[in-house]
């Protein structure tokens, strides 16, 4: 039975059929085309720092291109990165925890402390072009949205079922074949909610990076955040809510036609034993999956590109044997494995030398500057993580007690996730500056702008988990209100609470770099706090500051991701657990 | 449901299809050459070369493990395996020690045990999956790590790929030994129609029934032709209906040779699907795991849950399962008798029960209809039921007076002879044909021969009878025997005293009850 299509648009592609949807195709084509070629006559131009803005709002379009360009790029490279990252983990056993605790760590930095050091390196490494730049601030995005993407992968490839893999070894299949056909699909869920808040993370930092001063050099770069950050100094206000709109427009766009798409098509990736009732449906996969190009050029295309690499493989030694699967995979290269190990070692001393080496130039007045700081910023964030819990708990829990309310809030509660925080920043400042509060409330603020919808998202799905019949019984037992929180609803939505509180604080602390220091008009606002600290530091170019900063603050993040969450997952894990 | 009402009509079209598919089955209903003709035609030509019941061979005490007969290579061959894993908390503990063990071509060997006991774990090391600690697995004697191998396994969790429809999971390990776009699909198609899935070969796996879940597995298994099929636990995640009707469908597979699969290692841990399913049983002990008895099942196929011989052995399987710490006794009788008889290498053959007149009725018809005919054609020219007329066609092709071939009945030369004399020379010639055919006439004859008296009471046949057939099969198997050797003149029966006598012997006594059929 086919259901009837509630839009009257879907109504006319069906009629005015394929070829209608063939030729915006083909647009399309020339469209990118058009944008690849633009991109590359800009970067492979002249260097130049500093690109003047224009804020007439006919400007817009070009500027959200090239952030957008930017963008895709780094996820991209994060996307390649994560997954051989992951997949080497995951293979090689000898190495398998280092690598796991280097991502940890690395997941807990934050960003933006990077920024100077970064850019520095990328333009003496590709000397002469726009294009130092600009993958300068591309790798910075970078290793925002990576790590978890790459943990992500790991994580799907080790909970592969074990019989999976070994119906994937008895039937010989190739390494390509494996990851193709098992490994790939297992993880595409994973990857494709990881890259929703990547990307997000992504057009965080983008807006706070493509325009800053470090020591006697300034960049800024043509696109949205140095748009908006000339705005704000210059207190245009039009400009500012103008550009403000267009990156809310991006925000929505892109969830519409990119990510409504890829979970309604992922959806066949999930790995359950019954077809479950309830999908996300997207019009615009709809309309791929209509058009009689799209839906079977590239499938026809990857075949004939694939089945010659079926026939060499399985003429190879690797898919004539079945290969044991507790073998230790690394077992013969252990020689380039020793180079590898070596020279890692090598330069990791090296550089651990060089940055004590730094920091023995710092004083002590410094060192207790930053402490300070690192109390203040503590106690922000997690100042900031109790507000979002305190409103989003109860909100989150009504929701999703009414699943119809749920369904509409749960996807309006993503898109505003995905706006980046530090778009929304600016018009947030001047308004406290009016009413004349200062930096101390207003970088509180900024982190809840940039975590509560993360809580918020998971509490709802926790609600919306407890079974209905676990609901019946409380008010058939007729729960004190005190009672049903305790007994009931905390338990309950407990293990999505402490998910969400962990990718929150995780936010929070890279937010505090951008949010407790800022030029506004021709001011400086700052209070006291390491990211303040970090961003003056850059400004000056003090480097041992900065160094000296993002270790405090790694050391913080890592020790209360030890002590403080990852017992709690434990316990929400093993106790709160609720089955079926 | 929809698959449930798929089901059904297969089963009817099956039946539907007409006499040649049911007729070409049809002596697995009514096995002629030995009990075991439900197993490969390896077997049934190499005769005395098939292994010998039991024979337990002390390797190690307490443990009785069978060596199979020398003559057949085994196509995998454990020697000395063992495993350890690596605990988090201690070392390393043992989970299987020190095991031999031989899969050879024809038999479906089953391993049986406790859960936890390292069936699995066995599993994954005949095949090649996970490697031994200690000792070495080979494949047709060459160590299985280095060899192409070509096996099969069907899992317990089905263990499908959601994402790809019914037909790419089947395509996929064709697709993997480099088998082109073509070729894949037609043997997949094709294989998909011999589990009963023609028809779902674009659903996803989510959309079926646990039972056409585990099809798709075995039809993912047998695509590419196994040498050994291997099977962990496959029917116990699906319902008792449904695992009964697999099972069921899988023997038929492997009795109608449709598959070229030389043997089936089936784990489990239900005693009762072992002996339905099983030509040797493996019962493995626990901590750390090892065998602990390795016997060969006798009973005829289809096997009944219900006859003496089957619960006997059930019965006797679960007391070696319960009392670990006890050496396990000797498999029940229907293995026993290979302590005394000197016969013992030799099975009794199921005699239809047929009489010797409708015999010669069939032959003398066949030869009037130049000596060949389709068997449906005879049973409607004689008015028959298929079912009455079968035992009657596996009789004289049992004497060798006829053969069957593709559904058609052929008259042989000595049939021929047979129709073409009178009376006494056919009970000659049928008297030849059954002391050279038939062991159990073979033997009554010789021990009266032997005897001094020239009698044998019934029983001491019965007894060994027993040892193969339920007790209610062995009056009728010695029912047969007597009308057949009456028929003959090879001896008398005394049904008052309950004996054979020779009919010389007792000429004076009762002339008049010769054998007149
Ligand atoms: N990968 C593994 N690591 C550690 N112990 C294992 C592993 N696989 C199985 N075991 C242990 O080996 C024993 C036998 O397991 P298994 O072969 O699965 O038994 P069965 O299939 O008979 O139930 C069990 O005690 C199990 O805990
Ligand atoms: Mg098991």
């Amino acid at each position: 039975m086919r259901i009837q299509h509630p839009f009257a648009r879907s109504l006319v592609f069906a009629r005015t059929g394929p070829f209608f949807i063939d030729a915006c195709v083909a647009l399309c084509g020339l469209a990118i085309f058009f944008s690849v070629v633009r991109t590359g006559v800009y970067w492979m131009g002249k260097p130049v720092p500093v690109v003047p803005i224009s804020h007439s709002l006919s400007a817009l379009p070009v500027y959200a291109f090239y952030s957008i360009i930017r963008i895709g790029i780094a996820y991209l490279l994060s996307l390649v990165f994560a997954i051989t990252y992951g997949y080497t983990a995951a293979y090689n056993p000898r190495i398998e925890a280092w690598m796991i605790a280097v991502l940890d760590i690395l997941q807990s930095i934050p960003v933006l402390s990077f920024l100077p050091p970064v850019i520095l390196a990328m333009v003496a490494l590709v000397p002469g072009h726009q294009m130092g730049i600009e993958l300068g601030i591309i790798l910075l995005i970078f290793t925002g949205q990576v790590w978890n993407l790459a943990f992500s992968f790991y994580s799907s490839l080790k909970s592969i079922p074990r019989e999976m893999l070994e119906a994937s070894r008895i039937y010989r299949y190739s390494a390509w074949q494996r990851f193709w056909q098992l490994e790939m699909p297992y993880a595409a869920i994973g990857l494709v909610w990881n890259s929703i808040v990547s990307v997000a993370g992504g057009w965080f930092a983008l807006i706070a990076c493509e325009m800053f001063t470090m020591g006697d050099h300034n960049f800024q770069l043509p696109g949205l955040g140095s748009y908006l950050q000339t705005a704000t100094a210059s207190g245009d206000i039009r400009a500012l809510v103008a550009g403000f709109a267009v990156v809310i427009l991006i925000v929505v766009a892109t969830d519409q036609l990119v990510w409504r798409p890829m979970i309604a098509w992922s959806d066949k990736f999930k790995f359950e034993q019954v077809e479950s009732a309830d999908r996300v449906v997207s019009p615009i996969l709809e309309f791929f999956r209509r058009s009689t190009l799209l839906s079977s050029l590239p499938g026809r295309i990857w075949h004939s590109f694939e089945e010659p690499i079926y026939r060499r493989l399985a003429r190879s030694k690797e898919c004539r044997v079945v290969r044991p699967i507790d073998e230790d995979t690394a077992r013969k290269s252990s020689a380039s494995l020793w180079a590898l190990a070596v020279a890692a070692i090598a330069i990791v001393g090296w550089g651990a030398l060089q940055a004590i080496l730094m920091l023995r130039t710092l004083t002590w007045p410094d060192v207790r500057l930053l402490l300070e700081g690192a109390g203040a910023t503590f106690l922000r964030v997690n100042a900031a993580l109790l507000i979002s819990a305190a409103w989003t708990i109860p909100v989150g829990v009504a929701i999703g007690f009414n699943p119809r309310i749920a369904r509409i809030v749960q996807p309006i509660a993503q898109v505003l996730a995905s706006v980046p925080a530090t778009a929304f920043f600016p018009i947030l400042l001047i308004g406290l500056v009016r009413v004349g509060g200062g930096l101390g409330v207003g970088s509180i603020a900024l982190m809840l702008l940039g975590t509560q919808w993360y809580i918020l998202f998971n509490v709802i799905a926790g609600a919306m988990s407890i079974p209905s019949d676990l609901r019946e019984v409380a008010s058939l037992f007729r729960f004190t209100r005190w009672q049903r929180w305790t007994r009931l609803i905390l338990p309950g939505i407990f293990p999505y609470l402490i998910t969400g509180m962990v990718t929150a604080s995780g936010g929070a602390w890279n937010a505090s770099v951008f949010a407790e220091y800022t030029h506004l008009q021709d001011r400086t606002l700052q209070t006291i706090g390491l990211g303040a600290q970090i961003e003056a530091a850059t400004d000056s170019g003090r480097f041992p500051v900065i160094l000296l900063a993002t270790i405090l603050i790694s050391m913080m993040v890592v020790t209360m991701n030890r002590l403080v969450w990852r017992r709690l997952y434990r316990l929400a894990e093993t106790r709160y657990k609720l089955e079926g | 449901m929809h698959g449930e009402r798929y089901r059904l009509t297969v089963k009817i079209i099956k039946v539907a299809t007409g006499a040649r598919t049911f007729l070409h089955g049809h002596t697995r209903f009514y096995p002629i050459a030995t009990p075991h003709s439900y197993t490969r035609t390896h077997n049934r030509q190499s005769g005395n070369l098939h292994p010998v019941p039991g024979e337990p061979c002390m390797q190690q005490a307490g443990i009785q493990n069978e060596t199979p007969n020398v003559a057949v290579e085994a196509i995998i061959r454990a020697e000395k395996i063992e495993k350890y894993y690596a605990q988090p908390s201690e070392n390393r503990i043992q989970v299987i020690s020190a095991t031999d063990l031989k899969i050879v071509p024809g038999e479906i060997l089953a391993l049986l045990g406790p859960s936890g006991s390292g069936k699995s774990t066995m599993l994954r090391m005949l095949t090649g999956l996970s490697r031994p600690t200690a000792g070495q697995v080979y494949w047709h004697e060459k160590p299985i790590a280095e060899t192409e191998i070509n096996v099969s396994i069907v899992f317990q969790s089905f263990a499908l790929f959601p994402w790809l429809t019914v037909l790419e999971n089947v395509e996929a390990p064709l697709q993997a030994r480099g088998v082109p776009a073509d070729e894949r699909r037609a043997r997949s198609m094709r294989m998909l129609d011999t589990v009963g899935l023609d028809g779902f070969e674009a659903a996803y796996p989510k959309e079926l029934s646990g039972g056409m879940r585990q099809r798709v597995g075995f039809a993912r298994a047998l695509v590419v032709e196994p040498e050994v099929l291997f099977m962990d636990e496959p029917f116990s995640a699906l319902d008792v209906l449904t695992a009964e009707n697999l099972r069921s469908e899988l023997l038929e597979l492997w009795a109608k040779k449709t598959m070229p699969t030389k043997a089936v290692f089936l784990v489990t841990h239900n005693i009762e699907e072992a002996v339905l399913l099983a030509d040797r049983i493996i019962v493995l002990g626990r901590n750390p795991g090892h065998i602990r008895t390795d016997f060969r099942v006798q009973l005829p196929q289809p096997r009944d849950r219900k006859s003496e011989p089957f619960t006997q052995l059930v019965d006797y399987i679960y007391k070696v399962l319960t009392t670990p710490d006890v050496a396990p006794a000797q498999a029940p009788d229907q293995q026993a008798g290979k302590r005394v008889r000197d016969q013992r290498q030799m099975h009794y053959q199921m005699l239809p029960h047929a009489r010797p007149g409708g015999m010669a009725g069939l032959l003398e018809l066949l030869l009037d209809k130049g000596g060949r005919d389709d068997i449906y054609r005879l049973a409607d020219d004689l008015a028959f039921e298929i079912d009455d007329l079968l035992p009657i066609v596996d009789a004289a092709q049992l004497l060798g007076f006829l053969k069957v071939e593709e559904g058609d009945a052929a008259i042989t030369e000595s049939g021929t002879e047979f129709a073409n004399s009178e009376i006494l020379r056919q009970k000659e010639l049928f008297r030849d044909a059954a002391v050279a055919n038939v062991l159990l006439l073979r033997q009554i004859r010789r021990a009266l021969d032997a005897k001094s008296d020239h009698t044998v009471p019934e029983e001491f046949f019965l007894d060994m009878l027993d040892e193969q057939f339920s007790e209610e099969e062995s009056l009728r198997q010695m029912e047969t025997a007597v009308t057949w050797g009456r028929y003959a003149e090879l001896f008398d029966f005394d049904a008052s005293r309950r004996r054979f006598v020779l009919p010389d012997a007792q000429e004076e006594e009762a002339a008049a009850s010769e054998g007149d059929e």
